[in-house]
């Protein structure tokens, strides 16, 4: 099937106003007719909550966590764009546009990406006047740095906290429609699967995790605000309980899964210390606009930093790239560091990390001015390494951190699927292949405040209020898939715990579906994960009951869910014959290593149709149809 | 290194609960201290047993999620340090540790180390916005705001709503925790319109929840682990008279 992603025609930069005006609105004494649920509180689900509650829906919020403030989006450290251009220094709408979009290796949409860049304007104003505290400068205005890779200051910035900040200002207004009665929020519940009726999303069935409860509710849309899946490496930046279920469980139920291949890996991560890692932790990336990354010259090369001089050091980021230097994008300087440790000259036990060296920007500007821009970085450094890096340079290393993949989307947010909306990271739609640094949240905020109060009016207009109950079988069908789920996990009393299966399918992605990929590992993991789930669903161990907090139920829920979706990203790796963005294949490579996109044959969205669980799926194509840039090689020497 | 550990145990909130003597084996001293429960809960669940149930997420120290007394320390021995954070090689070899929930009125036990929180969140819900509608704000740089009252505001937003400032105090006071979402609004322009009923409402709201008011041991502020100040709590008491005298 050819999909369609719905952008409106028209220029570029009028498409979103005019499809505004084409789209139809809920009369302001309809609004309170409707139900709508949204599952995740985190940027994305926080701010569309308490938007849609705002405009007078009836919204339920679920999170699985004990607080709607606690989702990971509150770990961003380094800041979010905007093309406010307060600097003057060049910026412009399509000047962020167009970097997304390169930045993307153009495997995104045009229609999204510009209107991404046309919100995030408002995203700043609305932040603003909630009350969240970005950095100002003495005369008391709003201060930007240049971040990851971009030539122009666009970033706004809170400290190292920029997520936090963000998240507690969307929470805050989900709090006021809270108090207002037009959201409630279900803490500690976790979405277990997407209930269709007549082939639209109907409602949700969720597991409360402290009294196990399964139940169901019914909705006239629902919202997935999910986050991404890199927690199928085991390893990644993300908190120990994101995971893939809510959006894998609605793959399963129809809704097309979108590029699960492009997953980022974050160049600045605090190595692994041993087997008992049981997460990376990430350094904002802001560190390297004022630390340089380097290795020994010589393999094996095992003297203390300070003891190595300045010729027996390799600058490799400056010396490739000598117009962007330490500041190359994440894909890049990810595989740089890679090849660097492979090559014999990685720092550090293990001897996977490579230096991120302060000393000369200490020297330029003093030890103030680097506690300032940074200061809780290096604590947070010092308490994980136990290594002050004001004095000796940090160690680093890639790790797995955010992904470009999700379900798949049209330009309303809505998925194949009528009445199921994607939003935040949980969709695939704006980042194409590759995100930039400080694009997160503002995809997040976003698709919650500026797209979707918007996109589902028109859906909802066209929809009867309360058309389906959960008296519907289909959600007494839902609750006993659920329940017979975890009967069955608990009654194998297997000999292995569900981590132990998570690390070792984590494993499987790390080497054969990682940073590098190739037609022969790609094809060893899609043999090898079948043979590890299989394992699982007779050998996994499960303590306790359903009917109680009980955690192991709650992790082997979701590592059985990765366990299916691993082959599907391992899949889609393999159709997609070319290197991009996040996903590099090494067959596919420019003679210094770069990636080699391949436009004529690759340049479309695949979206993957659910099956079976032993089954092929089947890839449906979106074509990207770039009428407002050059496609051009990403070149960042 | 190997370690005597005292967890406390308690299957509900109704259940009775005691501290369970277990061993903790061959423990890195580069694990955090998370990780090394991980481990004790790895070798229980193997020996069919139900492992330590605990709070926990980010395990970068920012989403407030991990919660444990650890030797009668919120958070533990670390200063400016979330459990998650804490590394073993703060402990020696052969130490006895004693790890127990966050203990107070206002926050019910659900399950050995996780305890209810929801009433941080009430008092948020009670009034710790800014009344903003989404869209229709004026442009960011349209208020502008003094680096120092920008700085104020940003130290009291840094709080991550653990609740230890609670489990801290003699009083079981959210004192801190309120007093910081009260001055970061305060401090800045867009919070002042509604600065006098939100004190109001926000400090009757912690009231209502159970939580004792400040009785100034500053317990609060040595278990913080983002460095949240008492002097908050003094803005708030200012906020408040000022409230109420006008």
């Amino acid at each position: 099937m050819i999909l369609d992603g719905k952008c409106p025609s028209g220029p570029l930069a009028q498409k979103w106003d005019n499809h505004r005006q084409d789209m139809k609105l809920v009369n302001p004494a309809n609004k309170r007719k409707y139900r709508i649920i949204v599952v995740g509180t985190g940027l994305a689900g926080a701010s569309a909550a308490a938007s849609l509650g705002e405009l007078g829906y009836n919204v339920d919020a679920f999170c699985y966590q004990d607080s709607s403030r606690r989702a990971h989006s509150i770990a961003a450290q380094g800041g979010i764009n905007a093309a406010k251009n307060y600097p003057n220094d060049g910026d412009s709408i399509f000047r962020l546009f167009y970097d997304t979009i390169k930045g993307g290796d153009f495997r995104s949409r045009e229609a999204n990406v510009y209107r991404l860049a046309q919100v995030s304007n408002s995203i700043i104003d609305q932040c603003v006047a909630q009350g969240v505290p970005f950095a100002r400068d003495y005369a008391g205005y709003l201060d930007n740095r240049s971040f990851g890779g971009a030539q122009v200051a666009r970033t706004f910035y809170a400290r190292g906290q920029t997520g936090q900040q963000l998240l507690l200002g969307a929470y805050s207004a989900l709090s006021r429609q809270v108090k207002a009665g037009t959201v409630k929020v279900h803490t500690r519940t976790e979405m277990l699967d997407l209930v269709v009726v007549d082939g639209e999303a109907k409602g949700i069935t969720v597991r409360d995790l402290v009294t196990g409860q399964v139940g169901c509710y019914a909705a006239d849309a629902v919202c997935l605000c999910t986050g991404g899946y890199v927690n199928v490496y085991y390893l990644s930046t993300n908190a120990q309980g994101c995971n893939v279920t809510a959006n894998y469980r609605a793959y399963k139920k129809g809704a097309f899964f979108a590029n699960p291949c492009y997953t980022q890996i974050h160049p600045t991560c605090i190595p692994v210390s041993g087997e008992h890692q049981s997460k990376l932790t990430l350094m904002s990336e802001s560190l390297r606009n004022d630390g340089r990354v380097w290795v020994p010259l010589k393999k094996g090369d095992k003297r203390p930093p300070h003891e190595i001089p300045e010729n027996d050091r390799d600058y490799y980021l400056e010396r490739k790239y000598p117009s962007f230097g330490n500041l190359a994008p994440r894909d890049i300087s990810s595989r740089a560091a890679k090849e660097a440790c492979d090559d014999g000259r990685g720092v550090g036990p293990g001897g996977f990390g490579v230096y991120l060296d302060f000393s000369d920007a200490i020297k330029r500007l003093g030890d103030d001015k680097i506690r300032e821009r940074y200061g809780n970085l290096f604590e947070m450094y010092e308490r994980i390494t136990d290594e002050n890096a004001y004095k000796q340079p940090m160690r680093i290393y890639p790790a797995l951190h955010y992904a470009m993949g999700g379900l798949w989307v049209d330009y309303n947010l809505q998925s194949n699927l009528p009445g199921l909306f994607v939003l935040g990271e949980a969709n695939f739609s704006d980042h194409g292949a590759n995100r930039l640094g400080a694009s997160a949240l503002m995809q997040g905020l976003a698709d919650g405040y500026f797209v979707i109060p918007y996109t589902i009016a028109n859906y909802l207009a066209m929809t009867r209020p309360g058309a389906v109950t959960t008296n519907h079988p289909e959600f007494d069908k839902s609750r006993q898939d659920i329940e017979n789920q975890i009967k069955k996990l608990l009654s194998i009393n297997g000999r292995k715990t569900a981590k132990e299966f998570h690390r070792e399918l984590g494993k499987v992605m790390w080497e054969h579906v990682g940073m590098e990929r190739s037609e022969q590992s790609l094809k060893r993991a899609i043999e090898i994960i079948p043979g590890i789930r299989e394992e699982f669903w007779k050998n996994v161990r499960v303590t306790g009951s359903g009917a109680e907090l009980n955690q192991e139920l709650e992790r082997a829920g979701r590592i059985a869910d990765f366990l299916e979706f691993g082959e599907l990203l391992a899949r889609d790796a393999l159709n997609r014959n070319e290197s991009c963005g996040g996903h590099f294949r090494v067959e596919f490579q420019m003679p210094d290593g770069e990636a080699k996109r391949d436009d004529e044959n690759f340049s479309y969205v695949a979206a993957w149709e659910f099956k079976g669980v032993d089954q092929t799926p089947e890839i449906h194509k979106e074509p990207l149809v770039f009428e407002n840039v050059h496609l051009g090689i990403r070149s960042y020497k | 290194m190997n370690l005597n550990l005292y967890v406390w145990r308690q299957k509900g909130p109704n259940a009775a609960g005691k501290l369970q003597q277990m061993q903790a084996k061959n423990i890195s001293p580069d694990m955090s201290f998370l990780e090394m429960i991980d481990e004790v809960n790895e070798d229980l669940v193997r020996e069919g047993k139900e492992p330590i149930a605990f709070d926990h997420d980010c395990r970068e120290g920012i989403c407030g999620t991990c919660s444990q007394v650890i030797n009668g320390i919120p958070h533990g021995p670390q200063e400016r340090t979330t459990v998650c954070q804490l590394h073993m090689r703060k402990f020696r070899d052969g130490d006895s540790i004693y790890i127990e929930p966050w203990r107070a009125k206002a926050f019910p036990l659900i399950k050995d180390l996780i305890v209810d929180r929801s009433a941080l969140d009430r008092i948020i819900q009670a009034g710790g916005y800014t009344s903003c509608h989404t869209g229709g704000v004026p442009d960011a740089n349209a208020i502008l705001i003094p680096k120092p009252d920008a700085d104020v505001a940003m130290d009291a937003a840094e709080c991550i709503g653990c609740g230890a400032c609670v489990a801290a105090c003699p009083n079981g006071s959210a004192m801190l925790f309120t007093s910081a979402k009260v001055t970061q609004l305060a401090s800045l322009p867009q919070g002042r319109a509604e600065a006098a009923r939100r004190v109001c409402v926000m400090t009757e709201a912690m009231l209502n929840e159970g939580f004792g008011n400040c009785s100034n041991h500053y317990e609060c502020q040595a278990a913080c682990p983002k460095g949240i100040k008492v002097s908050f709590i003094a803005k708030l008491n200012r906020e408040f008279i000022k409230a109420h005298m006008s």
